[in-house]
């Protein structure tokens, strides 16, 4: 069971959170969007294999959204923030 | 040499010493003038089918570890075509249709067990959509059953059909022909009928880039050198994402690991695949005796071939509570594989805007009993570079287009499906 | 007493004070106290436990704890019966009831040996080469294959016991209390750190227990005891025996198995019999110690063939000599110091047989200080015997280690074999820690760990009793040091090292010929060593194929005793260093859990949580029929005496559009939503516009998903000019909720808006029917109810039976109707308090039934036609589409051609054309139905019910073009209920289309 770090409860058990896919993706603009980014903003994904941002949902707890940098083939978790914000740099280089 | 009751004691005599190899280990050649990657169930499929039924032997399926050890050895192992959307009907009974020769075909015992596939029905809302996918399989040729809660209990002895239980069952969808088959023998299966025809199947090698040249490809990369070809396919679901991108396409898939279990074997106790949807589980009994289950998927995004423990339980949860009598039976190992998961819950098998490029991808749960139907038709959209009946639908554009093939009803939403 | 012949008067850890019953096969025996089955079979001479996998060879005890392959039994009967139970793992209890398995009609006289005469037809993988022809007779093959194969029986009844569930942290979790997990946990404990140490075994010490070892100065059983008793003395640790550390997941998770019963017959009251643990650990100490190798040689599977440190175990530990003439058989030291201690223990040691030409001088020395004979270079080529040993044939090895010389055979009963140790390093390959073989020892052995976890002992490699007392101490300080507690003392005892192993590989004994028996790498699976080279001839070379072709180490032991041996014969026929060839993956679990353990309390009634609404109690005095809807049991129906739910529910239809009646609908999702920006981001979400939303008014919205289709319905109120009440569907409450949280957190975190999940703060009760006015004219003084003042859409506050209210002139059954919101509190006096008010205009509740078939009358869509594949036009909405708004969700998409298509699938309402037959569940709507397969349906019945206050069957469908082709005939056509009706096409609206009823 991963440890999921919430910026505003701290570390919690997975099972209180809900994962919400890829925290890369933004809603274009309506009004200036492609219909090829519209969709593309819908459908298409990096789907990285390693370093991934991606939303976090703390259902059980807070329920807040928040960005998680987790890589995907460790689950190594080297930091969070809040949706609007940047994801601090890990500079420890140690996730735990 | 043909395998056959024969030949085994023929060469039982000569204590074994006389078997050849299943297959060979070649070097790659300079250049194919196809190359599939990825030398899981699909890939070697696609190549079999390339070289029995289109006449392209020159192939080579490239493998970056060894063939069959991916999703197709380790999946829950079940084959049914009970969709209820056009598109996935039509094409996983083709595939179904190719499993009920597929022993023969290859002369390599798959063990396709049509033992039945039971969907559980758990409320009103379940029955109807079962009925209303129960019928779309007659109508197109599909065997399907509705049956009662005392009818499935009749077929499956140890099933809990009380009302004694949270989600008390009331009655299921059987597919007949519907069953289990041994994985690893698809592959390994294929890998002896593709080698047979001349197609080099090349393990241990990486692709590391897909050479693409005035919007064709040429050639790939790889861990042994560059390989040229005219045409490329990719059968790598679960690094679908990976491999389309070494070809700058993004695709409608992300990756996620599902686990599979099993219990330790014990003699025969259940003779159906049953599954439940509102649970999200499904168990059938190996041959070997071992209960074979699963459920949901982690629900993140995730490249290692290993699981966590809260869908464990949950999974197991769900089995002891439909058969209280499996609580003192033991888990026996647990394991995990990636899934292409797509946006719909459907499967891509198309051409690309890059000639000569095809992708095979996006099986989410469901790559298992698609393996000889994918590799048929996908053998065909690369022969022929155009789609066979039965994939005219698993297009890229169909998300663009909306003409999405949504079983599930879930939306864009992978992990949903 | 002499009913154990095999058992010594004196030494051990056994209570000769408390002996125990049990029952084998059939068979009455006497164990003692401290006893496993294992030892206490062996105490009574009985050496054949069970039947093989495949070739049903009789098999016996192998090892003395978690790695045996081989003495799997069907212990206990009925309810608590479990297969594949190693002997060598039960804790003798008075009672015990076991039997041998995978043998007809006894294990002494096994049918399924015929396998074995025909066993050079069943090589590894023969199944993928036969049994193809004809292709139909494979499901009979199979069901024999199936009965053949399968080991133990499943329970078939529910199992009686219960199941625990425990979480808990620790700043170190040491898992092994052998001689380096003690050591650990005594230095890591003096640093203050929370320690929970977790053993296997009954009593901490593993491998100590099975070896005649000095530390302190002292018998080593003694120090287990004062370090255990010292440590259960300090409250910052916690002792768990009998618990096996089953997984080792992410971010420092380790998941335990505590058997809290099984050593007892039933487990006392209110105990249960296991308990799952999960538990978060600051640090890792992996002392999980070493298995011993087998060796492989012809027949090396008869009852009797044992490895050297089990018999060593049952000497030191149980006070059982394992036989009486005994052949030890080594390539390494190790098995020196059991011939010593088996001897002392009484048996006769026939000989050693080393494959080593040069016998190290102090293993030399310690055999012939006990009288031990040496066969330096030679081999064990082959056990004879069929249900136990009685002798083995003997040979030298030359120079390239192939056979030469002449035989000998040697009479024994018991043959010791030691192959070298294998370090236990599942856990920390779980944990994906490193692997790394050494040379040295010839086995892998744990390196570093990529989680917050370090190995201690045996499972690096450090065999000696100091040393690994040593490293113990050394990793418990180093751990307790990373959890931030520093200071911990490493003072370890004194102990004198045993041998060094000195080994020299020796994988498998060459075979006189190919019918001289059968070379076991695999006990459990039956997989020879011809089955490895089978494999590798045939190019299934990789370690994987390997294991998949042959099934070597897929059994319930996961291969603790054969995958190095099986590798290492893999590697030799490749021409391969080991390494290169490389090993398999371990899986969680370590060993075998049960099912009801990893699930806990959570199945049956308790699979998933029940939610109950306010006025559950009173629903269920009064005989409601319940059903599930999403997590909430809802009354579907409240049959009278004498009637059944169907007639129920039709009663209940008619009377409310004729009376009055009231339901329970607490369990629609609501969400409080305020604040400035509130009419914006309902302009956002819904598919129409809340701009011109008046205070005090109600409007239907509509939700779309980014991808256009239509996500859930509900209706909006505004309370006051900057709060509102969304209301949702049950089923998707949740997660419309999380949908509305993540627009607003994420996409449009600049609107000023809170929003809150009110559900459970509310009931919520519908009143409809004619007569419902007059009874809420009754029930509420301060809400004018007339259609003047509460008009259609109209929402109102006061008090109603006493109760602050919020009502909500809202119309599901298309009658007159109101929804009352109270309190969650007050729901029960409400509900009670409407019912007495209704009484002279005879007031009925009415359940989901009644309202399901009211909805269909008036065709309202629920999840049937919101199937999340439907457009919002196809479900008759387009018209609710505010597209002048600049963006909503899903707008764009739904915009999209094939959305828009007018050949879509669209709702309608079906009539049958004779009236009296039902709609067919499920159907398909097709034109032809006897047009061949395969048949073009162009759309399917999404609802349908009898109306009766129609008179006839109603259904709502889905139709491609259905609203141009009202007044056409199509076919609803089930072939799974084998029926066929024709239909017309109709409005979906069947009853007061002009919602004349609703608006009176």
């Amino acid at each position: 069971m991963l440890l999921i770090p919430c910026p505003w409860c701290g570390e919690r058990a997975q099972t209180e959170f809900s994962y919400e896919g890829d925290a890369t993706v933004s809603r274009p603009d309506p009004a200036t969007a492609s219909d090829e980014q519209w969709l593309d903003h819908i459908y298409l994904r990096d789907n990285p294999m390693g370093l991934h941002e991606e939303l976090w949902h703390h259902v059980a707890g807070c329920r807040r959204f928040f960005k998680v940098r987790r890589n995907t083939v460790t689950h190594e978790i080297s930091g969070s923030a809040a949706p609007t914000d940047d994801i601090p740099e890990d500079v420890s280089g140690d996730a735990s | 040499m043909r395998y056959s009751i024969f030949t085994l004691a023929r060469n039982a005599l000569s204590h074994h010493q006389n078997w050849p190899k299943a297959w060979r280990s070649p070097d790659p050649k300079p250049e194919y003038d196809v190359i599939i990657i990825g030398g899981g169930g699909h890939g070697l499929a696609t190549a079999y089918y390339l070289a029995k039924l289109h006449g392209i032997t020159n192939v080579a399926v490239v493998e970056k570890g060894w063939l069959g050890g991916g999703n197709t050895g380790r999946n829950t192992t079940i084959v049914r075509s009970n969709y209820g959307q056009p598109g996935n009907t039509e094409f996983y009974e083709h595939s179904v249709r190719l499993w009920e020769g597929l022993s023969q075909d290859l002369n390599y015992n798959v063990m396709f067990s049509q033992r039945g596939v039971i969907n559980l029905a758990h409320s009103d809302g379940q029955i109807d959509a079962f009925q209303r996918r129960g019928n779309a399989m007659r109508l197109n040729g599909i065997d399907a059953v509705y049956m009662t809660p005392a009818e499935i209990k009749a077929r499956v002895p140890l099933l809990d059909i009380s009302r004694n239980t949270r989600f008390p069952i009331m009655g299921g969808l059987c597919q007949p022909r519907g069953g289990v088959a041994r994985h690893d023998a698809v592959a390994w299966g294929f890998a002896r009928g593709a080698d047979a025809r001349g197609v080099d199947i090349i393990q241990n090698c990486r692709v590391t880039g897909i050479d693409v040249a005035g919007g064709r490809v040429t050639g790939i990369q790889t861990s042994r050198g560059a390989i040229k070809a005219k045409k490329i396919g990719i059968a790598v679901a679960g690094h679908s994402g990976q491999v389309a991108a070494m070809a700058g396409l993004r695709l409608p898939i992300e990756s996620h690991v599902l686990q599979a279990m099993v219990s330790e074997p014990m003699k025969p106790c259940l003779d159906t695949v049953v599954t439940s949807g509102a649970a999200h589980m499904y168990v059938s009994q190996s041959d070997k005796g071992e209960l074979v289950f699963g459920g949901d998927l982690d629900f993140y995004n995730s490249y290692a071939q290993r699981g966590n423990m809260p869908r464990i339980e949950e999974v197991t949860q769900a089995l002891v509570t439909m058969f209280p009598a499996f609580r003192r039976a033991r888990m026996m190992r647990t394991w995990g594989g990636i899934m292409d998961m797509s946006m719909d819950g459907s499967p891509i098998i198309c051409k690309t805007d890059i000639d000569g490029f095809y992708i095979n991808g996006g099986w989410c749960y469901g790559g298992f009993k698609a393996t000889p139907g994918s590799g048929h038709v996908f053998a065909h959209t690369i022969a022929n570079d155009a789609p066979h009946r039965c994939n005219e639908r698993f297009t890229l554009d169909r998300f663009f287009k909306g003409t999405v093939i949504d079983e599930a009803g879930a939306g864009p939403t992978p992990k949903a499906h | 007493m002499n009913g154990q012949p095999f058992r010594n008067d004196t030494g051990g850890r056994i209570n000769r004070a408390t002996p125990l019953r049990f029952t084998f096969n059939g068979r009455i025996y006497e164990g003692y106290q401290g006893d496993t089955l294992a030892s206490a079979l062996l105490a009574n001479g009985v050496r054949l436990i069970g039947r093989s996998f495949k070739y049903h060879r009789p098999r016996g005890i192998v090892a003395a704890g978690i790695e045996d392959p081989n003495a799997l039994v069907q212990l206990e009967d009925g309810a608590r019966t479990q297969p594949n139970i190693q002997a060598t793992r039960i804790e003798l209890y008075d009672g015990l009831v076991a039997r041998s398995q995978n043998c007809w009609p006894s294990v002494g006289f096994d049918i399924g040996a015929l396998n074995s005469k025909f066993h050079r037809l069943f090589p590894a993988g023969f199944y993928y080469k036969t049994f193809m022809w004809p292709a139909k007779l494979w499901m009979f093959y199979e069901h024999i294959i199936r009965n053949i194969a399968g080991m133990g029986e499943s329970p078939v009844e529910e199992d009686p016991d219960r199941y625990g569930h425990r979480y808990a942290h620790a700043d170190v979790v040491i898992v092994g209390a052998g001689p380096a997990g003690l050591a650990a946990a005594q230095s890591a404990a003096t640093s203050g750190a929370r320690v929970l140490l977790v053993d296997d075994g009954a009593e901490f010490g593993g491998s100590l227990l099975g070896l005649d070892a000095n530390v302190a100065g002292g018998p080593a059983v003694d120090w287990i005891a004062t370090v255990t008793a010292a440590l259960a003395a300090m409250p910052n640790v916690t002792l768990l025996p009998r618990t096996t550390v089953t997984s080792y997941y992410d971010h420092n998770m380790l998941v335990m198995a505590e058997r809290v019963a099984d050593h007892m017959a039933v487990p006392a009251a209110h105990q249960p019999r296991q308990r799952l643990w999960h538990v978060r650990a600051k640090e890792v100490v992996l002392a999980t110690g070493a298995m011993e190798r087998p060796l492989v040689f012809a027949d090396n599977d008869r009852p009797g063939v044992m490895l050297a440190s089990a018999a060593q175990a049952y000497a030191n530990r149980h006070g059982v000599r394992a036989g009486e003439r005994c052949v030890v058989f080594t390539n390494n030291n190790s098995a020196y110091v059991a011939a010593r201690d088996l001897s002392a223990a009484g048996i006769e040691i026939m000989a050693i047989v080393d494959s080593r030409r040069d016998v190290p001088k102090g293993a030399a020395e310690m055999a012939s200080a006990v009288g031990i004979g040496i066969l330096a270079g030679h081999v064990v080529v082959k056990a004879h015997g069929t249900k136990a040993v009685h002798a083995v044939t003997v040979q030298a090895l030359d120079d390239a280690g192939d056979l030469t010389g002449d035989t000998r055979d040697i009479i024994c009963d018991l043959v010791a074999v030691s192959g070298g140790w294998a370090p236990t390093v599942h856990l920390h390959s779980q944990a994906k820690g490193v692997i790394r073989y050494d040379e040295t020892l010839t086995t892998f052995v744990a390196d570093a760990a990529t989680q917050r976890s370090r190995a201690a002992g045996a499972i690096t490699g450090v065999l000696g009793l100091a040393d690994s007392l040593k490293d113990g101490a050394t990793a418990g300080a180093e751990a307790a040091a990373a959890a931030g507690f520093d200071g911990a003392k490493t003072d370890t005892p004194t102990a004198v090292d045993d041998l060094a192993l000195d080994i020299e590989p020796l994988w498998a004994v060459p075979h006189m010929h190919h019918d001289h028996g059968k070379r076991f790498v695999d006990h459990q699976n039956d997989v020879t060593a011809e089955d490895v080279a089978l494999a590798h001839r045939e190019n299934y070379i990789s370690v994987e194929h390997l294991k998949r072709y042959t099934t070597l180490g897929m059994g319930t032991d996961q291969g603790r005793t054969s995958n190095i041996n099986g590798l290492a014969i893999m590697a030799t026929l490749r021409g391969e260093d080991i390494p290169t060839v490389g090993t398999t993956t371990f899986r969680p679990p370590f060993t075998p859990t049960p099912l009801g353990t990893i699930a806990g309390p959570h199945f049956g009634m308790h699979y998933h949580p029940t939610r109950r609404s306010a006025m559950h109690a009173w629903h269920q005095a009064h005989g409601a029929s319940f059903v599930n809807a999403g997590p909430w049991l809802r009354p579907e129906a409240y049959p009278r005496a004498g009637e059944n739910v169907i007639q129920a529910l039709r009663r209940e239809a008619k009377h409310v559009r004729h009376h009055v009646g009231i339901a329970d609908v607490s369990t629609l999702g609501k969400i409080d939503l305020q604040g400035p920006d509130a009419v914006e981001f309902l302009n956002r979400v819904y598919i129409n516009s809340f701009t011109k939303l008046a205070v005090g008014k109600c409007r239907y919205g509509l939700m779309l998903r980014e991808d256009g289709f239509l996500y859930d319905d509900g209706t909006v109120t505004r309370i006051a000019d900057d709060r509102f009440m969304v209301t949702t569907t049950t089923v998707h409450a949740g997660s419309v909720m999380r949908h509305l949280e993540y627009y607003h957190q994420v996409v449009w975190p600049e609107l000023d808006i809170h929003m809150v999940s009110v559900t459970e703060e509310w009931a919520a009760i519908a009143i409809a029917g004619p007569d419902s006015r007059r009874v809420l004219e009754k029930i509420t003084d301060d809400i004018d109810v007339s259609n003047e003042a509460c008009e259609f859409m109209g929402f109102r506050q006061g008090t109603i039976c006493g109760a602050p209210a919020r009502l909500f002139r809202i119309s599901f059954s298309g009658e007159l109707a109101y929804e009352i919101n109270v309190p969650a509190d007050y729901g029960q006096d409400v509900w009670t308090g409407l019912l007495d008010a209704g009484t002279e205009f005879d007031i009925i509740p009415y359940g989901t039934e009644a309202m399901g078939v009211m909805r269909i009358e008036k065709g309202h869509i629920v999840g049937g036609e919101i199937s999340g594949r439907a457009t919002a036009g196809d479900l008759g909405f387009e018209k609710l589409l505010a597209n002048n708004k600049p963006d909503f969700i899903g707008k764009r998409a739904a915009a999209r051609t094939a959305l828009m298509a007018p050949d879509r699938q669209q709702l309608v309402g079906l009539i049958p054309v004779d009236r009296r037959t039902r709609i067919p569940r499920g159907g398909k709507i097709v034109e032809d139905p006897a047009a061949p397969t395969p048949i073009t349906a162009i759309g399917e019945v999404t609802s349908n019910c009898y109306s009766p206050n129609l008179g006839h069957p109603i259904g709502l469908a889905i139709v491609a073009g259905g609203r141009q082709r009202h007044g056409e005939v199509v076919y609803a056509h089930s072939p799974l209920t084998e029926q066929t009706v024709a239909c017309e096409i109709t409005h979906p609206i069947f009853i007061d289309p002009q919602g004349e009823r609703l608006r009176g």
